[in-house]
């Protein structure tokens, strides 16, 4: 029974129940013991030099994240007023990037909640990275909404019930405050799913780290974590039923998200199709980030045997899927328009194909609705550079999606005397990329300092791992 | 205690495996010859385990239960009484218990305190966050988070006597080396 080095096409622990697993590439390369996995994934954290490529990408992404506290500073001295929205657009770049944001965020929660429940088990390796994606996109969502209150240092009684001298509380029957607690219940399970994650892999890093400071801060948050088996039992039952929270949560939260359209009475709004298109949207970009991630970090951190070619097809798989279905969204929102022959959801419609934002509107059909047809070929899945690419690309067409819905539906409401146009301000732009450099610097100091792939549950998947029966 | 006070304090006989199946094989006999103050270590979980040191089941569930009631609860009354009596507002007419827009606040209250409720029962349960073990003094135990399984039999079990036990864990298949564990 030399399971470990013989070549095993794949793991038959992880892959009974596939029909077709040697189609692709398996969840992770024949060859992997134990002891490999530990030693690659925290070696990368603990004993490698700290490659001059990670410093260069740090400092650019920190320069970006200066431009967020320039930009914040300037916001909160002089107000609001620097971005460019203003009646009737009164929700602009600061909704856009928030929606955008916390739409990436689930992937990561899809990968690492619904994907375990359905035991599948190639998003063992990425499921860390993904989680912690979630996070940084997560607190980057929260900037806007907690800036485009302009005082952030009041928001507290504005969004939180507490008990306050003013006798005030928030009105429970507005989405916004539904919004407040769905992203602030996401934002804490995320945090405590992935710190809980991390929890036995801080043990490894604790156990392995040559110097002492090391192994004092990892094991400082390993709390005392040996592996016991009453440990992995109650480990292993919460994390489960986590897994099953966090399901409904996340389907939850962006349906709380659209919810902050829907409620509203504004053509192009008032949609029961929103929820599920949202949520499908979100799923679809979050993949997209996922994989702009992914390749770069496999590549540069010689990682393919762990993040194999299985994981760039399954994820191109699941784009297609949730890409479709936003697609489907698209074409029921024009349905629904000529459909319900009403004069202003029909003129919402029209406006968005010919109007003044038409070529946002054309550019967002082709990449969400053609260009992702490509991914039905797996000559295309199986290209790095140009899935690369195209994740890029999704990147945009999903952001491009959400530019569309806000803007358009406000610019051009029921009377013509209150249109407006919107133009984004360079401060406007100045806070986007500026969160894109908070999520970038985050992620830099992520995978210096935490193994971005889960040890433990990768000692689950290599062949060592299966018990042999004849032990009776 | 007699037995305390004459031998140096000893948490207990640490037995080290290289596989999952030795350690499964020797956690099973070890609860067949009687032995249950025991604890076995392993770099990743092995449901196998804790069946064969005959653990009762995890508490947790019951706990996110409890915790998920509770914060549906919580969260409904709070909206509730916000809305009703502390802050009556009306809002086009609607009365001011319309409790289904008080639903999603609910919701997410239940799944906030339930998860939150599983991470702190799962630490408690465990013990964590515990500053020091005994079983962190065994030589080689640091590779328990690596690619080493152990299997500890404790000095407080009723069935431990120092050589016995010790020739017990050296008899055990493909068993590499049986080590004092001091408190």
């Amino acid at each position: 029974m030399a399971g470990d080095n013989s070549h095993v096409p794949h793991d038959p622990h992880g892959q009974a129940a596939d029909p077709a697993p040697s189609r692709y590439a398996a969840v992770i390369e024949p060859g992997h013991t134990f002891t490999t996995v530990t030693d690659k994934i925290s070696a990368i954290v603990l004993t490698r030099r700290t490659s001059l490529g990670w410093f260069a990408g740090f400092g650019v992404a920190f320069m970006i994240l200066s431009l967020l506290l320039v930009t914040v500073c300037y916001l909160l001295l002089t107000g609001i007023g620097i971005w460019g929205n203003n009646v009737p657009v009164g929700w602009a770049f600061d909704i856009i990037n928030f929606v955008w944001w916390i739409g990436i965020g689930h992937a990561g929660t899809l990968i690492s909640a619904i994907l375990l429940l359905f035991r599948q088990q190639w998003r063992t390796s990425i499921n860390r990275f993904a989680e912690a994606m979630t996070l940084f996109a997560v607190a980057c969502a929260a900037m806007f909404p907690l800036l485009h209150t302009g005082r952030p240092w009041l928001a507290a009684y504005w969004l939180f019930p507490y008990p306050n001298t003013m006798g005030l509380w928030p009105q429970f029957r507005s989405p916004l405050i539904w919004d407040v607690f769905a992203v602030s219940t996401y934002a804490t399970v995320s945090a405590v799913f992935w710190f809980i994650g991390l929890i036995p892999d801080l043990a490894t890093l604790r156990d392995r780290a040559q110097s002492k400071v090391a192994a004092r801060i990892y094991g400082l948050f390993a709390m005392g974590w040996r592996g016991s088996a009453r440990h992995w039992l109650n480990y292993e039952t919460a994390y489960l039923i986590l897994a099953g929270l966090s399901t409904p949560l996340v389907l939850s939260v962006h349906t709380v998200v659209s919810f902050d359209f829907a409620v509203g009475i504004i053509p192009g709004w008032h949609a029961t199709i929103f929820p599920p298109y949202f949520v499908a949207g979100a799923i679809y970009s979050g993949f997209a980030m996922v994989m702009t991630l992914a390749i770069p970090l496999r590549k540069f951190y010689g990682l393919e045997d762990f993040i194999t070619m299985r994981h760039i097809h399954n994820m191109g798989k699941v784009m297609l899927v949730t890409g479709m279905m936003v697609a489907y969204g698209y074409a029921m929102e024009a349905f629904f328009a000529w459909y319900s022959a009403n004069p202003y959801e029909g003129y919402m419609m029209l406006n968005r194909m010919t109007g003044p934002y038409a070529p946002y509107y054309w550019s967002l059909i082709a990449i969400n609705a053609c260009m992702i047809q490509l991914f039905w070929f797996k000559r295309i899945r199986e290209n790095i550079a140009v899935m690369f690419v195209l994740s890029l690309l999704v990147n945009v067409g999903m952001w491009l999606e959400r530019f569309i819905i806000i803007v358009t539906s406000l610019q051009r409401d029921f009377l013509p005397s209150s249109w407006a146009m919107y133009y984004p301000t360079r401060w406007d732009f100045a806070m986007f990329f500026g969160t894109i450099g908070l999520f970038l610097t985050l992620f830099f100091l992520f995978i210096r300092f935490v193994p971005m792939i889960s040890i433990f549950e990768m000692r689950t998947i290599v062949p060592e791992a299966k018990l042999k029966e004849s032990h009776g | 205690m007699e037995h305390r006070q004459t031998e140096p304090t000893l948490y207990g006989l640490m037995a080290e495996f290289d596989s999952p199946t030795a350690v499964v094989a020797a956690a099973q006999a070890a609860h067949d010859a009687g032995y249950r103050a025991m604890d076995a270590y392993s770099p990743y979980p092995i449901e196998e385990l804790h069946h064969a040191l005959g653990m009762p089941r995890s508490k947790v569930p019951i706990i996110v239960l409890t915790g998920g009631f509770l914060g549906g609860l919580g969260g409904l009354s709070l909206a509730a009484w916000a809305s009703a009596i502390a802050y009556p507002m009306n809002v086009g007419g609607r009365p001011y218990l319309s409790w289904p827009s008080f639903i999603p606040v609910a919701y997410e209250c239940t799944i906030l305190l339930a998860a939150l409720s599983g991470v702190i029962g799962m630490l408690a349960l465990n013990g964590l966050p515990s500053p020091y073990h005994p079983v962190f003094n065994a030589p080689r135990f640091a590779m328990a988070s690596r690619n080493r399984f152990f299997l500890c039999v404790e000095a407080r079990d009723a069935r431990f006597d120092r050589t016995a036990t010790q020739r017990f864990l050296e008899g055990l298949t493909d068993v590499r080396g049986v080590s004092d564990v001091a408190e």
